[in-house]
């Protein structure tokens, strides 16, 4: 479904992050991907939903080469990607930002049942400001409902959903992302460091040093990722480093 | 009532065939239609151009529409309009002027409104301005708004300019007595070769009065605005302006918010912030389908709601 092909990223002060990726994303199957802070996951995801622009290096969709095209033509496409950092808005409602994603107009039972699979009580947030006066976690939540309801998605992205939820939600939203699986005729990236989110991937990659260090079946790549004592999820183990 | 005019009011009320109680409609310096209601006089002057509008204490949540048209080129109109608010009244005004120029000559509309507003009174205050037409001439509107508000009274001022205004010069004087509080909600959007002023002065003389003064605007083309404002706080009392502005193109804004605390209890703020949309705003938007040029109207436009 999506495969990417030997993909070189730099800043613009020239630094290389994204140092060769190989990568093929299965379709209709959710992947996880994690790794160190740093090592490229994010703009990873950016050079798929075509924020950034790789410097050498292709990008195939359906088989179809996506490389060249702008952010609005891959969303067009069905790529969607949920952003790590949400960004704020001044005057755009929760209302405005999940109609433009569902490019319709939206009843308030449709909103209340796309809100409350994030945790959100609807009724207090439909015309709510995407601003500053959005806790972290609620700006989070929103951000992962506009990609969660985008019109025809295919390939969804979503950048540490888990960041900054709290754990009643966190369950609402492993559901979620379970249940989106279900349905099928979906394809699910979710970069993540959270264990849990790892347990229900049917793909793992991790990402460091702007390499693929790893990829393979969760059930193979996850149990190499936990640490002896089986308390954490340590990306480093799969990348020969010490520390965990 | 001429056809433009009929269009302009719809652009600046919510004008279908009438208006329903207390009216009086100004077209090009005459007056197409008038009506008073129980509790809401209005009589013609006869020193100057303009209307004395009576508000009783009886009206509630009563609305009065006073709105101004010129319709052609070669209208300069002059209007002055004094709004007598008594104790305890509750109103809404719906003003708003709308000029069109089919000619080279200038469509000017000068209107001085000026408010006394009792004790205890409420007053929500709206105001909208269009330019329209394919003239050459230009389309300019200078509005004047005195206001003195009396013990405890309430006046929220919505004023909007949307398109098409050449050029605008607005000056907004208020004094405040102890316990008023006013709301002042300014929306502009200027583009070409348009050119927008603002000018505030808030005196707040009385124990425990405030304004709130929030100004958006866009600036887009070779347009230019300045935003000036002034608050002088006398007493103890609060005082806050806001001036928040998106760059477009070659848009230019300038402002420059003045605070004058003369006394140890004045409690005054001011913020601004110009610049462009930020490019995070555009792209989240593209992620979610719209081009860049989509992305930007939606953001402007949900800016100036
Ligand atoms: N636009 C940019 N300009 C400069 N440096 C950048 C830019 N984008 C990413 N980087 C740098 O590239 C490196 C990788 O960043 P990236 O955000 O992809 O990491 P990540 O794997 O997502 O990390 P985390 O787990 O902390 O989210 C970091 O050192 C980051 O500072
Ligand atoms: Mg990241």
């Amino acid at each position: 479904m999506l495969e990417l092909k030997n993909i070189h990223w730099k800043t613009p002060e020239n630094e290389e992050i994204v140092k060769g990726i190989d990568l093929s994303i299965p379709e209709g199957k959710l992947t996880v991907i994690t790794g160190p802070n740093g090592g490229g996951k994010t703009s990873l995801a950016k050079l798929i939903a075509g924020l950034y622009t790789p410097s050498t290096g292709q990008i195939l969709y359906n088989k179809e080469d996506i490389t060249a095209l702008s952010i609005t033509e891959r969303a067009g496409k069905g790529i969607a990607y949920a952003f790590q950092q949400p960004v704020r808005f001044k005057g755009l409602t929760v209302r405005d930002l999940l109609e433009l994603s569902a490019e319709d107009t939206l009843s308030e039972d449709k909103l209340c049942a796309m809100l409350s699979t994030v945790g959100l009580c609807a009724q207090e947030y439909i015309d709510r400001n995407v601003d500053g006066s959005l806790s972290g976690g609620e700006s989070k939540r929103i951000e992962i409902a506009t990609v969660l309801n985008r019109k025809n998605a295919k390939l969804l992205v979503f950048d540490e959903p888990e960041a900054g939820i709290d754990l009643w939600s966190f369950s609402n939203l492993i559901k979620a992302f379970e249940d989106l699986k279900k349905q099928g005729g979906r394809t699910i990236v979710i970069i993540s460091h959270q264990e849990r989110i790892m347990e229900i991937a049917d793909h793992i990659a991790v990402i460091a040093e702007g390499k693929v260090q790893t990829f393979g079946p969760g059930s193979e790549v996850l149990p190499s990722l936990l640490c002896k004592d089986k308390k954490c999820a340590c990306p480093m183990n799969s990348i020969k480093k010490e520390g965990c | 009532m001429n056809s433009v005019t009929k269009e302009l009011l719809s652009s600046i009320s919510d004008f279908k065939e009438g208006f329903k109680g207390a009216y009086n409609i100004r077209e090009d310096s005459g007056c197409a239609g008038r009506q008073s209601s129980e509790y809401i006089k209005i009589e013609p002057k006869h020193d100057k151009p303009g209307i004395v509008i009576r508000i009783s204490a009886k009206a509630q949540q009563e609305t009065v529409y006073i709105p101004a048209c010129v319709t052609h080129s070669g209208v300069s109109d002059l209007v002055y309009n004094d709004f007598i608010v008594e104790d305890g009244a509750d109103v809404i005004i719906v003003a708003g002027c709308g000029v069109h120029s089919d000619g080279e000559e200038e469509a000017r509309h000068n209107g001085i409104h000026r408010f006394m507003i009792g004790k205890n009174a409420k007053v929500v205050y709206k105001e909208k301005h269009i330019g329209t037409g394919k003239g050459t001439g230009a389309r300019n509107i200078d509005p004047v708004t005195e206001i003195a508000m009396g013990e405890n009274s309430y006046m929220e001022m919505d004023t909007m300019q949307i398109s098409g205004v050449t050029s605008t010069n607005r000056t907004t004087t208020a004094a405040l007595a102890a316990g008023a509080k006013l709301v002042i909600r300014e929306r502009l959007l200027t583009d070409g070769e348009e050119y927008a002023k603002s000018d505030f002065k808030v005196s707040l003389y009385g124990e425990d009065s405030g304004v709130d003064l929030v100004s958006r605007s866009v600036a887009k083309g070779n347009s230019h605005q300045d935003y000036h404002s002034v608050i002088i706080g006398s007493c103890r009392c609060t005082g806050h302006s806001e001036c928040d502005a998106i760059l477009v193109g070659n848009g230019v804004v300038n402002a420059a918010p003045e605070l004058h605390a003369e006394n140890l209890d004045a409690s005054l703020i001011h913020e601004a912030a110009i610049g462009k949309i930020a490019g995070e705003q555009i792209i989240k938007l593209c992620t979610l389908g719209l081009t860049e040029e989509e992305a930007e109207q939606k953001i402007i436009e949900g800016f100036l709601k």
